[in-house]
C-alpha cells in the first residue's frame, strides 16, 4: 500500500479542523455516529478558541478513483503565530501540505507564514480555497491572491466546502496524485523522527514518530540519539483516530511510540531514534527547541493560593515543556512565579487554564521580553525581568530581540498601520500588493513593542481586518533604560520596566498618573515618581487626606456608623504596605492592566 | 440651663454631665417631598396618615416600660413641621404623662422654613417646644433648588424671626459642598446665618449615601462632592463661626454657651435615650434598639399592641469601650482616655497622629485637634482590637 504524509496549514478560523473532520468522514475513519465536530482539537480551550495547540496525527485509508489503495497520514498543525515552531515540527514529518484559505477572508498573515515554512521545508503545496458555500465567498479574488504569493496557475487551485463536503473527493485525488510518496530505505538502519510528544496520565510519555528509514518494531531496544538514552519499545500504534496498536511502523509511516519514559522533559522533540547496538546512522536534521519569547510574573491574588499555582504550573508543564517558570517574589504582589511563554496567546492560554482548571485568580505583571546585557567584561547575560538588570556601571550595552512581522490588510489601512508601526519603532522591510485592494507589509520590530497590545491596536485600527504573524529576527543593540516607579521614595518592583529611552517618559508619566488615581489619599502627601536610576522623569503627588469624617453621627446612626467604620477597618487590613503607604491590592492590578495608555 | 453662667459648649464638664441626661427621640417621617441626599426613614405624599401615625406614636409611648424623667426631647424627621401644632402637642403630652419632663427640659423640633409662620410658632411654643432647628441648608436660592429643597432664603429669615418672637432657642442646619456651590456662595450662607444671630449652627458636608437619589445620579455620572472643596468650606465656616462667638463643640456643631443640643450631647456621651416612631433608634443600658423602617409595618405592629422593634444590639465590654471613643472623639471636649484610649496611645499606630498634631492628650482626655480627620483616628482605634463582642439580633 502506498503512503502519503501531509498536513493542513491555514490561518486561524479558515476551517482546518473542519476539513480534517471531513477527510476522516469521507475515508470512513470515523462513522457518522461518532462524528464530533473538529475531532482533532481535544482540549477545551482549543475548541473554544478554535485553535489547535498540540499536533496530532491520524491514519486514513483511501482507495483512489483508479482503484489504488493509499495509507494517508494527516498530521495536524497549530494555527497560531505563537506555535509556529510546532508547525515546523509537523512539516518535518510530511511530504505535502494543503494550504487552506478562506474564500471570504482571503490570504492572511498566518497563511503566508505557514506557506513559506512549507516551501522552505521542501514540501509540495496544494492551495485550496475553503468555505465556497458562503454567500460572500470570492474564490476568484482569493485565487489571484494565492498565485501572487506562490506563483502558478489559478486553474490549479482547488475549491472545497469543508462544511458541505463539496470538492473533498477532488482534494483526496490531488493528495494521492500530487504529493510525493515518502522516500527512505526500508533496509537501512532505523531512523525515526520524534516530531511531538505529550504526557498521558496512564501511559506516560507518548511520542509522535515518523519513520524515515528502516522499521520500528515491538520490543526493539532504541537509542534516542540526541539525549543518548536507551529505551525499549513498550507500545507502537496509530490513531485512526481511534488508538490502534501495531507491531511495527515501516519507513514512511507515522504513528505513536511509548517507551517507559515518565517525564516529558526526558524526551527531546526533534530527536532521532535508532536501534540500539547497530552502527549509528547520521541523525535527522531535527529542529531547535522553541525558546520562550515573552515573560511575565504570575501571582495569585490571594497569597494562600501560591501552592496551588505551583501545582498548576507543574501539571501544565507535563504537557508543555515550552513553559518556563521560576519562583519570584514581589514586594507589591507577594510570592508568585516568573514565567516564560512562546508568545502572548500562549501566555493567555496558560493563564486561562490555570484560572479555570485550578480555580485560581491570578495577577499578571506587564509582559516583557528577554534582553541581552553585554557586561563590561564582554560576557553576555540574558535577563528576563527588569529586576535582574545589572547596574549601568556593570554593562556596556543592552540588546533587545527583534521580530520580522508580516501584516496583511486591506490597502486602505496602509496609512494607519504605518503610523502604528512607526510609533512602535518599526522599520519597513517591504510592501507587496496581493491584489488590487490587499497589501502585505513586512517590518522589523522590537518584540517588546509587539508583545504589548500591538495586535489589539492593529485590530482596532483596521476594524479587525488586519492579520499579523511574526518570527524571531535576532537581537539588536538598543538605547534601553530601566524605569522604576517609586511610592514615597520606595521602588515598587512590579512596575519596573525596561523600555527604549525615547519611550521612558511616556511610560513613566502614564504609570504615575494612573497610580495617582488608584492610590487613596493618606495621612501625608505621597509622592509617586518615575525614575531612570536616580533621575526623576515624572512625578505626581497624592495629596494628604483632608477630610475623613462623616458629617453626621446622631442617635440613629451609632450602630450603622460603627459597622461602617469596622468594614472600612477590614478593608484597611487588606491593604499592602509599601513603606508607609497603604495601597489597595486591586490598585496594583488595575495599574498593571494592559491598555492603550500604558505604552 | 444649669446655674447662672452656662458652661462653654466645649467644656469637658458639660460633655461628662451629658451622660446623665435622659432624653427621648421622636421620629416624624412625613415630608412634602424627599430630598435627593436623604437616607432617613421618610415618606412623601402620605400626609393623610398623620393622625393615625400620631395615635400609633402615643400607643408606642404608652407601651414603653416606665423610665426616668426626661431632660431632653428631640422631634426629628422627616419633617416634624408637617404635623399641626395640635398633633405635636399630643405627642409631647404623651411623653410628659409617661415619663415626666424636668423643669428645664429642652424640647427641640426640626422645622422646614417654609412650614413656619408666626401663628404656627406661637401655637408650638405654647405646646411646650423650647427649641427650633431649621433645615436652612443654604441662603443661595440656586443651591436650595439643586438640593431639592422647597424653601428659599427669605423663608429662613422670616421663620427665624417668628421663632425668636416666641423666645425659642434657634438653630440652623446648613449644608456645604454641593458641587456647583462656589466658595463665595457658601461664605455668604454662613454670613447670613450668623447675621441672624442664631444660638446654634450645624454645618454638614453634603454626603452621598447609598440608596439615595443622589447616589443614583452620581453613579450615572453626575459630579460628586469634592473632598478638598468640602474641607476648604468646612475650615472657612468654622473660622467664621468661632469669630462670631459661637463655639464648635462637635465635628459639625457650634453653639453659644447654654445652647448646645442636649439630646445630641447625650448621644455623644453614650447616654441613654428612648425612641419612638418609624425607624427610630434607642439606647438603654447597653442595648441599642431599632424600630421597623416601613410605615405600614410600623402602624400594624403598634395597632396590634406590639412594640415595633426591628432588632437589638447588645453592646458589651470592648465594643462598648470602642463605641464610647467613637462617639466621644467627635466632641471638641474629647473623651476620657479609659482603657481603650490608653491602648491606642501606647500602640505604635498612634504615633503618626500625635506627630501630625491630629490628636493630643489634654488633662487625661484624648482630643482630636483636626476634626476633619476624626474617622482616621477612630478607624485606627477600631483596628487595634477585633470588636466581635456585639451580639446582634434581628426581630
Amino acid at each position: 500500500m502506498q503512503t502519503r504524509n501531509f498536513c493542513i496549514i491555514a490561518h486561524i478560523d479558515h476551517g482546518k479542523s473542519t476539513l480534517a473532520d471531513r477527510l476522516m468522514e469521507w475515508t470512513g475513519a470515523v462513522s457518522e455516529r461518532e462524528m464530533r465536530d473538529q475531532l482533532l482539537d481535544s482540549m477545551d480551550i482549543e475548541r473554544e478558541r478554535g485553535i489547535t495547540i498540540k499536533a496530532q496525527s491520524v491514519q486514513l485509508k483511501y482507495t483512489s478513483r483508479s482503484g489504488e489503495e493509499f495509507l494517508l497520514h494527516l498530521i495536524d498543525t497549530p494555527g497560531h503565530v505563537d506555535f509556529s515552531y510546532e508547525v515546523s515540527r509537523s512539516l518535518a514529518a510530511c511530504e505535502g501540505a494543503i494550504l487552506l484559505v478562506d474564500a471570504v477572508q482571503g490570504v492572511q498573515a498566518q497563511t503566508l507564514a505557514n506557506a513559506y515554512l512549507a516551501i522552505d521545508a521542501g514540501l509540495e503545496v496544494i492551495p485550496v480555497i475553503n468555505k465556497i458555500d458562503l454567500p460572500a465567498a470570492d474564490p476568484e479574488r482569493v485565487a489571484e491572491e494565492i498565485t501572487s504569493i506562490l506563483g502558478g496557475d489559478t486553474a490549479d487551485i482547488l475549491a472545497v466546502s469543508a462544511k458541505t463536503g463539496d470538492g473533498v473527493e477532488e482534494l483526496l485525488e490531488a493528495i494521492v496524485n500530487n504529493f510525493p510518496a515518502p522516500t527512505g530505505d526500508p533496509n537501512a538502519a532505523l531512523r525515526g523522527l520524534i516530531f511531538d510528544s505529550h504526557f498521558d496520565t496512564f501511559r506516560g510519555v507518548v511520542c509522535s514518530v515518523r519513520v524515515v528509514d528502516g522499521c520500528l518494531k515491538e520490543n526493539q531496544e532504541l537509542l534516542f540519539m540526541a539525549t543518548n538514552q536507551r529505551h525499549g519499545v513498550a507500545e507502537l500504534g496509530v490513531l485512526t483516530p481511534h488508538v490502534k496498536t501495531v507491531s511495527k511502523l515501516e519507513n514512511g509511516e507515522v504513528g505513536y511510540l511509548i517507551t517507559g519514559v515518565k517525564q516529558l522533559d526526558e524526551i527531546r522533540v526533534g530527536d532521532t531514534v535508532t536501534e540500539f547496538g547497530t552502527d549509528l546512522p547520521e541523525p535527522l536534521p531535527g529542529y531547535q527547541e522553541p525558546k520562550p519569547m515573552v515573560f511575565a510574573g504570575l501571582f495569585p491574588s490571594d497569597g494562600d493560593d501560591y501552592e496551588r499555582l505551583r501545582e498548576g504550573l507543574e501539571k501544565l508543564y507535563l504537557n508543555d515543556t515550552s513553559l518556563l517558570w521560576e519562583p519570584e517574589s514581589s514586594r507589591a504582589l507577594g510570592f508568585g512565579f516568573r514565567c516564560g511563554f512562546l508568545g502572548l496567546l500562549h501566555m493567555e492560554i496558560v493563564r486561562e487554564r490555570l484560572e479555570r482548571e485550578y480555580s485560581l485568580d491570578l495577577v499578571s505583571t506587564a509582559p516583557s521580553v528577554a534582553y541581552r546585557v553585554v557586561l563590561t567584561d564582554e560576557t553576555i547575560l540574558e535577563i528576563r525581568s527588569p529586576q535582574d538588570l545589572p547596574d549601568p556601571t556593570m554593562r556596556t550595552s543592552l540588546e533587545e530581540p527583534y521580530v520580522r512581522a508580516m501584516i496583511i490588510a486591506p490597502s486602505e489601512y496602509t496609512g494607519t498601520i504605518m503610523e502604528l508601526v512607526q510609533k512602535r519603532r518599526g522599520e519597513m522591510d517591504h510592501m507587496q500588493y496581493l491584489g488590487p485592494e490587499r497589501v502585505e507589509l513586512t517590518y522589523h520590530l522590537p518584540l517588546a513593542e509587539v508583545v504589548f497590545d500591538f495586535f489589539d491596536n492593529l485590530k482596532s485600527r483596521t476594524r479587525g481586518y488586519a492579520s499579523l504573524d511574526y518570527e524571531p529576527d535576532g537581537y539588536r543593540v538598543s538605547d534601553l533604560v530601566k524605569v522604576d516607579i517609586l511610592l514615597a521614595g520606595q521602588p515598587v518592583d512590579a512596575f519596573s520596566t525596561i523600555t527604549h529611552r525615547k519611550k521612558a517618559p511616556d511610560y513613566g508619566k502614564s504609570m504615575v498618573e494612573r497610580l495617582r488615581e488608584l492610590i487613596p489619599r493618606q495621612m501625608f502627601d505621597v509622592p509617586i515618581q518615575a525614575a531612570i536610576g536616580s533621575r526623576i522623569i515624572s512625578r505626581e503627588t497624592v495629596k494628604a487626606r483632608r477630610k475623613d469624617v462623616l458629617a453626621k453621627c446622631y442617635g440613629g446612626d451609632v450602630s450603622r456608623k460603627r459597622k461602617l467604620l469596622e468594614k472600612q477597618k477590614e478593608g484597611k487590613k487588606r491593604m499592602k504596605m509599601v513603606g508607609f503607604v497603604e495601597v489597595p491590592q486591586d490598585a496594583f492590578v488595575a495599574a498593571l492592566r494592559v491598555d492603550d495608555g500604558a505604552k | 440651663m444649669t446655674g447662672a453662667t452656662p458652661l462653654s459648649p466645649d467644656d469637658p464638664r458639660l460633655a461628662e454631665l451629658a451622660a446623665q441626661w435622659r432624653s427621648a427621640y421622636i421620629h416624624i417621617p412625613f415630608c412634602a417631598s424627599v430630598c435627593p441626599y436623604c437616607d432617613f426613614a421618610v415618606v412623601a405624599g402620605q400626609d393623610e396618615l398623620t393622625d393615625r401615625y400620631v395615635t400609633a406614636l402615643i400607643s408606642e409611648i404608652e407601651m414603653h416600660p416606665d423610665w426616668e424623667t426626661l431632660d431632653a426631647v428631640f422631634l426629628g424627621g422627616g419633617t416634624p413641621s408637617r404635623l399641626s401644632p395640635a398633633l405635636l402637642q399630643k405627642v409631647i403630652d404623651a411623653l410628659r404623662n409617661k415619663f415626666g419632663l424636668s423643669s428645664d427640659a429642652e424640647v427641640s423640633m426640626e422645622v422646614n422654613p417654609e412650614d413656619w409662620d408666626a401663628a404656627y410658632a406661637e401655637d408650638i411654643a405654647a405646646g411646650g417646644i423650647t427649641r427650633a432647628s431649621f433645615g436652612a441648608q443654604s441662603f443661595d436660592d440656586d443651591i436650595l433648588e439643586r438640593l431639592g429643597r422647597n424653601h428659599r432664603a427669605h423663608h429662613i429669615t422670616s421663620a427665624v424671626e417668628a421663632a425668636r418672637q416666641q423666645g425659642l432657642s434657634v438653630s440652623l442646619d446648613l449644608m456645604f459642598g454641593e458641587p456647583s456651590e462656589s466658595i463665595e456662595s457658601w461664605a455668604r450662607s454662613v454670613g447670613s446665618a450668623l447675621d441672624l444671630g442664631v444660638a446654634h449652627l450645624s454645618m454638614y458636608a453634603l454626603t452621598v449615601e447609598k440608596g439615595t437619589e443622589l447616589s443614583r445620579l452620581v453613579l450615572d455620572g453626575a459630579e460628586a462632592p469634592d473632598e478638598d472643596d468640602q474641607a476648604d468650606k468646612y475650615e472657612l465656616a468654622f473660622e467664621a463661626v468661632q469669630a462670631a462667638g459661637l463655639v464648635r463643640y462637635e465635628v459639625s456643631n457650634a453653639a453659644s454657651p447654654g445652647h448646645v443640643c442636649r439630646y445630641n450631647m447625650s448621644v455623644w456621651a453614650q447616654g441613654d435615650y428612648v425612641s419612638f416612631g418609624l425607624g427610630a433608634h434607642g439606647h438603654i443600658g447597653g442595648v441599642r434598639r431599632r424600630n421597623v423602617r416601613r410605615l405600614d409595618r410600623y402602624l400594624t405592629e403598634v395597632e396590634a399592641d406590639r412594640r415595633p422593634t426591628a432588632g437589638e444590639d447588645r453592646i458589651k465590654e470592648w465594643a462598648a469601650e470602642l463605641e464610647r471613643l467613637m462617639l466621644g472623639l467627635r466632641r471638641a471636649a474629647g473623651v476620657h482616655m479609659g482603657v481603650g484610649g490608653r491602648t491606642f496611645v501606647e500602640a505604635s499606630e498612634s504615633a503618626p497622629f500625635f506627630e501630625r498634631e491630629i490628636i493630643e492628650i489634654q488633662d487625661g482626655r484624648l482630643v482630636v485637634l483636626q476634626p476633619l480627620l476624626t474617622d482616621s483616628v477612630i478607624r485606627e482605634i477600631l483596628g487595634l482590637v477585633d470588636a466581635g463582642q456585639i451580639e446582634s439580633g434581628d426581630c
